[in-house]
Parts: C-alpha cells; sequence; structure tokens
C-alpha cells in the first residue's frame, strides 16, 4: 500500500521555507535587511512589477526574510501561502479590506480581543463596514444575523477571555451554505493545537507576537489563506467579491480569481492591501519570530503542561469561585475542545475570585513571578484584569455577555517549574483573601 | 476569454489582454488534475510581450465545464478545435505532462498548424504506477499526497518559493484537491494508455523544445530518452535541482527557456 510522504509538523517547524542560503552557506535564515533589490536589466523590472517574473522589487511588498516565515506558517497551518504584516491587528484589516468595501457586513464572535473588537466595533463603521456581533455558541444566531451584504464570519478559535470554544466545522458549514468566508484568529491555539484549515476555515490570522514567536520581544501578524473557497462560485460566491473576480484597474485590469485559483486573496492582499496600506513586517521581526517557530513545537506542549497544573490548582481553592478552562467538567464546550484540540485548550484562561475588585487588586499586586502586563503567549507568565484594561472601552453589557466580571483574572501560563507558578498564586490568593 | 470549442464554452487565461489576430499565438496546456493557472507567469510574460498568450482549462478542469476526455488523442483534437476557435491558423504549442502529450499529438497530426512544440515534464510513454492510479480511480486523497510527494524535488519539498510567500506544494496539493471528482483518475489513465507517443515525436516537423527536471520522480528523467532519441528537431534544457512542477519550482529558467526558444530561429 503506497502512503504519502508528507513531512511531519515538528520537521516542518525548523525547515519549511528555508533553505542553506546559496551565496555563503549560512544555516540561519538571512536577515536581509534591504529595502529594494536590484534587477538584472530593464525587462527583469518590468517583468517583476508585472508579476512574469518571481522575485523581489521593494520590501514593502515582499522580503526575503519575510516570505521565509510566510511559508512556515503557511506549511504549518496546510495553507497555500501567507503574509506576514505589522501586527495581529494588521491582519485582521488586511483580510477584512481585501474582501470587502463600504456598504458591507460582517458577522462577528461577540467574545474577541478588545483590539478586535474596537475594529469592529468603532473604528470600521467609520468607513462603511459594519459588524453584528453574536454568541459563539449560538448557530442559530450566526445564521440569523447574515445578510445579504454579509461578506465575512469571523471568531477566535478560543475565545478572548473566558475560551468559548469555536465550532469551526459548523460555523464554516454555515458560512459556506450562503457562500461566505470563514475567518479564525487563532492566535491562542497556533496551528500545534488547531489546525483551522482542516475543520473548514478558509482564512487563519494569527498575532504572532504571542506564542509563535514566543518570547515577547516582537510585534507581527500573520494572515494565511487555505485556498480552498472559491471566490466565484455560481449560486453562491459569485458577485459578492468583486475585488477578487473583477478587473482591477489598480494592477493592470487582472483578475485575481483568474490569475490563481488558489490563491487569489493573497494576491490581492499583497498587490492592493500591503501595497497601499503599508503595513508590513520588517526583516528583523520575521527573522525573530522564526527564531521563535523553530520551538512551537517543544513549548506549547510545556505551556499546555504547566496550565493544566494551574488550572487543577486554581479549581480546587476555596477562595477562586469559578476557573474558564475547557477541559473542565463543567466548562460548556469541554466535548467540543476534546474534539478540536485534542492536545489541550492553550495556556491563557481567566478565573474569578470570591472577593471585591480591590481584592483583585491586592491579588495581582501580590504576584511575584507572573508580569502584571498586556500580553499572552510569553515564555514568561502574566497576569492581567481585563475589565480595567483590554476590554475596558466594552460597555458593561457587552462584558457581561462576553462573561467578563469585575472579578475575571486573565492569566497566560508561560514555561517556568508549574511549582513556583502555583507557590505564587496561593501566596498571592491568600494576601487578597485576608483583603 | 471564453470561448466555443467545437460547440462547448471553454476557459483560456490571457493574462487580461483580449485575443489579437493579427499577433503571434501561443497556447498553454496544463496536465492532469491541474488549471490554467500553473502557467501563470510565464504566460503573463508573452501576453504582455507581443503575443496571443492562451493558457487553457481543458474540458473538465478549472473554469471549463464538460467531463475530462479519456485519451490523448481526444485532447490533441480538442486543441487543434481550439485553435479553429481562437481562430489561429498556426500556434506554438507549450505543454506539461499530459498537456505535453496532447501538444505532441496535436503537433504530429496537424504539422501544418503548429509552429514550434515546448514539452515539459513529459515522456513517451508515460506510465502511471499501479498504486497511483488505484487510489486515483477511488478518489482517494491518498493521489494527490503521492503526487504532491512526487512532483517536487527534495529541496523544494522544504520550500524556497520564487514566488514570495507561496507553499509551493500546498498550493499544488490544493489545485489537484479543487479539481473535480474523477478528473485525476481519467488524465492519469489516459497518459498511461498513451501508445503513440514516439510515433507522434517521429511524425513531427517543428522545432522541439524539452524541459526536463533532473529530480522529477513523477517522469523520471531517464524515461525521456526514447522521446528524444525520436524527435527530429529538439533543443533539451535540463533543469537541476527541479521536481515535475517546473513552472513552480523553477519560474524563471522556464520561462527564459521558452523565451529563448520561441523567438530564436
Amino acid at each position: 500500500m503506497a502512503q504519502s510522504k508528507g513531512i511531519r509538523f515538528d520537521t516542518l517547524t525548523l525547515h519549511a521555507g528555508a533553505r542553506p542560503d546559496v551565496a555563503t552557506g549560512a544555516r540561519a535564515t538571512p536577515i536581509y535587511q534591504s529595502a529594494s533589490f536590484v534587477f538584472r536589466d530593464s525587462d527583469h523590472a518590468a517583468a517583476l512589477f508585472n508579476m512574469e517574473r518571481a522575485g523581489y522589487v521593494y520590501s514593502r511588498i515582499a522580503n526575503p526574510t519575510c516570505a521565509v516565515l510566510e511559508e512556515r506558517i503557511s506549511a504549518l497551518e496546510g495553507g497555500v501561502g501567507a503574509i506576514a504584516v505589522a501586527s495581529g491587528q494588521a491582519a485582521l484589516h488586511l483580510a477584512i479590506v481585501t474582501l470587502m468595501g463600504a456598504g458591507s457586513h460582517i458577522v462577528a464572535s461577540r467574545s474577541l480581543y478588545g483590539g478586535s473588537h474596537n475594529l469592529l466595533d468603532f473604528t470600521l463603521p467609520r468607513f462603511g463596514i459594519e459588524t453584528t456581533f453574536v454568541n459563539p455558541r449560538d448557530l442559530d444566531a450566526w445564521r440569523a444575523a447574515i445578510r445579504p451584504e454579509t461578506r465575512l464570519l469571523f471568531g477566535e478559535t478560543l475565545g478572548n477571555p473566558r475560551l468559548e470554544v469555536l465550532d469551526v466545522t459548523r460555523v464554516a458549514a454555515l458560512a459556506h451554505d450562503h457562500g461566505l468566508p470563514l475567518l479564525v484568529d487563532s492566535t491562542f491555539t497556533t496551528p500545534y493545537l488547531m489546525r483551522p484549515f482542516e475543520h473548514g476555515a478558509d482564512l487563519v490570522y494569527h498575532s504572532a507576537t504571542k506564542f509563535l514567536s514566543g518570547h515577547g520581544v516582537v510585534i507581527g501578524g500573520l494572515l494565511v489563506d487555505g485556498g480552498r473557497f472559491d471566490w466565484d462560485e455560481p449560486g453562491k460566491s459569485a458577485g459578492k467579491f468583486p475585488t477578487l473576480t473583477e478587473p482591477y484597474a489598480g494592477f493592470h485590469g487582472m483578475v485575481f480569481a483568474e490569475e490563481s485559483t488558489t490563491a487569489a486573496f493573497l494576491l490581492r492582499a499583497r498587490r492592493e492591501g500591503v501595497r497601499d496600506f503599508g503595513a508590513c513586517m520588517a526583516p528583523m521581526t520575521a527573522f525573530q519570530i522564526l527564531q521563535g517557530i523553530e520551538t512551537l513545537h517543544v513549548r506549547m506542549p510545556r505551556h499546555v503542561e504547566n496550565t493544566r497544573r494551574i488550572v487543577a490548582f486554581l479549581a480546587s481553592h476555596p477562595f477562586v469561585e469559578s476557573v474558564g478552562y475547557p477541559e473542565l467538567e463543567q466548562h460548556p464546550d469541554r466535548a467540543l475542545a476534546a474534539r478540536l484540540l485534542p492536545r489541550g485548550c492553550g495556556a491563557v484562561f481567566s478565573f474569578a475570585i470570591r472577593g471585591t475588585r480591590e481584592q483583585g487588586r491586592k491579588l495581582i499586586e501580590g504576584l511575584r513571578i507572573f508580569s502584571h502586563l498586556a500580553n499572552v503567549g510569553d515564555a514568561k507568565s502574566l497576569v492581567i484584569h481585563p475589565a480595567s484594561t483590554t476590554h475596558f472601552r466594552v460597555a458593561t453589557e457587552e462584558l457581561r455577555a462576553a462573561g467578563i466580571t469585575e472579578g475575571t483574572i486573565r492569566l497566560s501560563v508561560g514555561l517556568e517549574d508549574p511549582e513556583d507558578l502555583i507557590e505564587d498564586l496561593a501566596r498571592a490568593l491568600r494576601a487578597a483573601e485576608k483583603g | 476569454m471564453r470561448i466555443k470549442v467545437a460547440g462547448r464554452e471553454a476557459y483560456g487565461y490571457t493574462g487580461a489582454r483580449a485575443f489579437d489576430p493579427s499577433r503571434p499565438t501561443l497556447a498553454f496546456v496544463h496536465g492532469a488534475a491541474n488549471d490554467h493557472s500553473v502557467w501563470a507567469l510565464q504566460s503573463r510574460y508573452f501576453a504582455h510581450h507581443g503575443w496571443n498568450a492562451v493558457a487553457v482549462d481543458l474540458p473538465g478542469h478549472g473554469r471549463t465545464a464538460g467531463d475530462p476526455f479519456a485519451s490523448v488523442p481526444a485532447l490533441a483534437a480538442w486543441l487543434v478545435a481550439l485553435l479553429d476557435a481562437l481562430p489561429a491558423e498556426r500556434a506554438a504549442l507549450v505543454g506539461h505532462s499530459m498537456g505535453a502529450l496532447a501538444a505532441l499529438h496535436a503537433a504530429a497530426g496537424h504539422p501544418e498548424r503548429v509552429t514550434k512544440l515546448a514539452l515539459l515534464g513529459a515522456s513517451a510513454p508515460m506510465p502511471v504506477g499501479g498504486a497511483l492510479l488505484e487510489a486515483a480511480q477511488r478518489d482517494d486523497h491518498l493521489a494527490f499526497e503521492l503526487i504532491t510527494g512526487w512532483s517536487y524535488s527534495p529541496s523544494d519539498q522544504l520550500g524556497g518559493n520564487p514566488m514570495p510567500g507561496l507553499w509551493m506544494t500546498g498550493n499544488g496539493l490544493r489545485l489537484m484537491e479543487r479539481s473535480r471528482p474523477g478528473a485525476l483518475y481519467a488524465d492519469l489513465k489516459a497518459c498511461h494508455d498513451y501508445a503513440d507517443g514516439l510515433g507522434a515525436a517521429a511524425r513531427v516537423r517543428c522545432p522541439v523544445l524539452v524541459a526536463i527536471g533532473e529530480r522529477d520522480q513523477m517522469v523520471p528523467p531517464q524515461n525521456t530518452a526514447g522521446l528524444l532519441g525520436a524527435l527530429a528537431d529538439r533543443r533539451v534544457v535540463r533543469l537541476s535541482d527541479c521536481g515535475h512542477s517546473l513552472m513552480a519550482e523553477a519560474p524563471d529558467a522556464v520561462l527564459d527557456a521558452l523565451r529563448d526558444f520561441v523567438l530564436g530561429s
């Protein structure tokens, strides 16, 4: 019986997209710190500008170091390609503006990172793009929110900060029934824990600032195309995505869906989105994210292992009211998590104490190893109070709907010795409980 | 462009240029379970350098409806019908793998219509292994995976795509996955069953370019010897560290070879 010979995930984390440098033999990916690239002759220059030849012109559009990262995340996600951009926010923006313009509509999960919520709820309406937010667990709500002008469904693999597990399979099927793509923010899970394309998602993005780079030293985003969505399917998507299916005057009348059967979205996103909006990634940033990804398959199991230990500790602590981790018996998405996230539900979760807002403040300030800051996915453990920081612009009613209270505390569990982390939490909980 | 070929609508990519009968024509023909998009870079170059470049979707592939044809001679007849429909009295034909066999057969049968012939990743005969054929017949995803494993050089399996940001093997796999059920089997069977390759090669009257990927495992380089021997007027380009997906793995080298060949005397 013949068997496929695909290269495995752990090997791809180290090698995908990279090969020893032809010029020098350097084994590490070189940092191509150059704004521009020399043309061989005038014909070569014209051919590169007109997409008749492959290569590099200007690092806002494409850069060789960034391209290695783009290939690597595509390989790990099982996609056809990617674009590296300045941040996760830039990736979300690029996805949206590539697909739609004024008059369009998005249906999004209510449980989003505060920055994503800001973009959708406050900023994009000024440009004529409206969003309806729905309970991510309520498929009927997703369905009811879809309008004729809807162009995208969007959610997070694990909702922020309460870890609602997005039923990617069912939401994707619903989207496809309506000729729409599903975009997923996979920052919390990384391709090590879930590969959303395998469950039906069409576009995936990451804040690579988090677990992909893994050390809290860079800001970057990655937008990946699964290459399966048919942007011009008669009776379904046909007519909904003119940016991909009609001639684009801004690039010699190119019809992106004809130019590439599998990567039309990426072509438009690169040839218009990063060209015109300009939120490109710096090559040094790409190099640092590549360094992080090389150990993704080693770090993520330890992140999950440490998290499970801490979740177990908190769940049995008398001063803790609730712990929101999908592997716990009482979590409403436990069965779904077991199906979609068999390797674990990540290392970011929230818990609530049986106390006042002031006791919550004491808890956070009593921690010595956990750092109080606005980030997740660092090798070092982190803590934050969402209601007063990441979600402070979100109305109280919306906060409640997203399951966030004044006492909610979010942890991002790092790679320290778990006993030290538990002792740190135990000490801070004791101090908070005393009031 | 949309065009009626033998009474049925077909699609051809033209680099967003209208067909101009006063220009010379170059037709690009894809391989099994592929479509026009495998020629995007090369065909776009010619479309913007004085040629009618038409990268077709064969029947039952890409944007051309219908069932895939069951034989190489049928595909060749369709190519000649395409030239009639364009209309192009004469044209250069560029084919990859199965598309190369179709172009070869068309050139052999209609020497007055074909000015030049470029064969990429081709051999004659072009046998297909039993395990692959059986998987394709079952519409088993394994068939796509096997082809992906055999279609790229070992180094290209790890990436390094000349086209920035695209994951080469993922792209190739996804393109095949988007083919219609049964298309891969029909295509592979047509290649496997085609027994007239060497005879056709001997009947070709125009200059022929043969491009060989030296790490091709779908059509191993040693299998091309018979084809090369049968062609009267041929030149050979060997691409080192290149597998069966020549247009993706070595897009510039393929374009340069085609340009030198097509523009040369």
